[in-house]
């Protein structure tokens, strides 16, 4: 994702209102985690509990499958990691200094 | 009186016996809002008391939220207006106090609504009565503030405020302010025009992005990082900028349909003013009297009214006390160790670009409810007279009426 174009104060609705609905993607929520979340294909079995548990859509997915992390989103909650079922888990938190 | 009545209506305005209170109810009664959230406090309990007995006798079809303080008050005050309502509260001192941290989510969300505030002092020591220390406190909260000399600008200002707060340019909630007691328990003779003249010049509202019009969604009260809230905040700004030329374009409406005209300030005897005093609220009413005494004695003096506080008019002000050559600064509400009281500020810093610009003084004056005699102002003014013929200004902050 490039980085954002940022707007004018003259561009911006009145009252900071947010005016076109679904337009979080457009924010990298998760920029600002020190912390990162990496996805093991090897181990997952795409039962897609991360998924559907994930609280920022954060898990990319394609035809049923996972296929990686966004990580301008995630914001490394661990949610998933908590309810990944495999042992050991596919989905790990580490920290950015190691990644 | 003619003046006060539109051409097709065939009812006309009333004079009627009122206090400050009951004016801002009346007003509140023909605007009809649709929304009113409020928590009654002292001075301003009777416009709530008074505007609940409308609600109970059906004359008004507000939905009338009886709410367990005033930052529940405020806060009902925003989601209603956020969601598309015209919306109006009630409070002063402590409740406004209370209010204060959902004053500043009204302004920065830009919703028009109506706040009537009686000026009351803020604790401690526990007060009453009526100064400016309250809405002084909320100055640069991003409202924009109207203050009432007596009952009849109290109701005026009320219908105005609904035609300031919600014109597209503005879009920023207006506060308007009477002296708690002075005015607000005081019964005055004043005109009341007909509902449906109120009705007509208030109109109906169309709020802008209103909540409930669930097929254009839209949020309100999102976060910012420091990427965005200064933007945010200049653009916040623009409502404030436009409101001057409103405030005067509605008062020049509005005096057209009722004969009574309203700007940002009002000049009293100062075409040929040399002593100036400037205060705001019922006080300008001492003033006017001791300056009709002072010009049978010869002495110059003259009055100016601020009316719009914030904005503040700082070319008005400037314009009308450049001519002068002594000016005092009346405040109701002390300087919490600043270099006066709120409004002398704002008129010194006014007349810093003038080239012989007057001596302006300060006076602080009627803290928690004292009275200031009419002796008292007629001192000030010949103390101005003196500080004119000397040059020596003396004490440039001073308290009025004070044991010392
Ligand atoms: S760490 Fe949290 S945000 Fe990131 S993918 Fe997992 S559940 Fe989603
Ligand atoms: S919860 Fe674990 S195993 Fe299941 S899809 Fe997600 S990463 Fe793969």
């Amino acid at each position: 994702m490039k980085k954002q174009e940022l707007k004018k104060w003259q561009e911006l609705p009145i009252g900071g209102l947010i005016l076109d609905m679904g337009n979080s993607s457009e924010t990298q929520t998760g920029d600002w985690n020190p912390n990162r979340l990496v996805w093991n294909e090897d181990t997952c079995t795409h039962c897609l509990l991360c998924w559907i548990n994930c609280p920022d859509a954060s898990i990319k997915v394609e035809n049923s499958k996972v296929i990686g992390i966004d990580d301008y989103h995630c914001k490394v909650c661990g949610i998933c990691v908590e309810v990944c079922p495999t042992k050991p888990k596919s989905l790990e938190i580490i920290s950015e200094e190691v990644a | 009186m003619e003046k006060g009545t539109m051409k097709k209506t065939k009812s006309k305005s009333r004079r009627v016996f009122l206090t400050g209170d009951g004016a801002i109810a009346e007003a509140m009664r023909q605007i009809n809002p649709h929304v009113v959230a409020a928590y009654p406090i002292t001075p301003s309990t009777q416009v709530v008391e008074t505007f609940a007995r409308f609600v109970a006798d059906g004359l008004v079809d507000t939905e009338f939220v009886v709410t367990e303080s005033e930052h529940s008050a405020m806060s009902a005050c925003v989601g209603a207006a956020a969601g598309g309502g015209r919306v109006m509260t009630v409070t002063g001192s402590q409740g406004l106090a209370y209010m204060f941290e959902v004053l500043g989510v009204t302004s920065g969300l830009r919703l028009p609504m109506v706040m009537a505030i009686a000026n009351r002092a803020l604790n401690s020591p526990l007060n009453i009565h009526g100064d400016h220390s309250d809405t002084m406190a909320m100055r640069d909260m991003g409202w924009i503030h109207l203050y009432s000399e007596n009952g009849q600008e109290a109701y005026d200002n009320t219908v105005q405020a609904f035609r300031i707060a919600e014109n597209p340019n503005v879009r920023t909630p207006v506060l308007v302010a009477i002296d708690g007691f002075q005015t607000s328990h005081m019964v005055e003779t004043l005109t009341v025009e007909t509902d449906e003249l109120v009705k007509k010049f208030i109109g109906k509202y169309i709020p802008s992005y209103p909540m409930i019009d669930i097929d254009n969604p839209v949020l309100y009260g999102a976060a910012d990082r420091p990427d965005y809230y200064m933007e945010h905040k200049r653009n916040q700004l623009v409502g404030m900028i436009n409101a001057p030329e409103v405030i005067q374009q509605v008062g020049k409406e509005y005096g057209d349909l009722t004969g009574r005209y309203y700007g940002l300030v009002e000049e009293y005897r100062m075409e040929d003013a040399e002593y100036a005093i400037v205060v705001m609220s019922a006080t300008a009413g001492s003033v006017k009297d001791v300056i009709e005494q002072l010009r049978e004695e010869g002495v110059a003096a003259g009055l100016l009214k601020i009316r719009a506080f914030r904005p503040f008019p700082a070319d008005e002000v400037a314009k009308s006390l450049s001519r002068t050559k002594s000016v005092a600064v009346l405040d109701r509400c002390g300087t919490g160790g600043a270099q006066g009281g709120p409004l002398f500020l704002e008129v010194r810093t006014a007349l810093y670009e003038e080239k012989s610009p007057p001596q302006v003084i300060n006076y602080i004056f009627g803290l928690g409810g004292r009275d200031l005699p009419l002796r008292d102002i007629k001192d000030v003014y010949l103390r101005l007279r003196e500080i004119a013929r000397t040059g020596k200004r003396g004490k440039l902050v001073d308290f009025l009426n004070l044991r010392e």
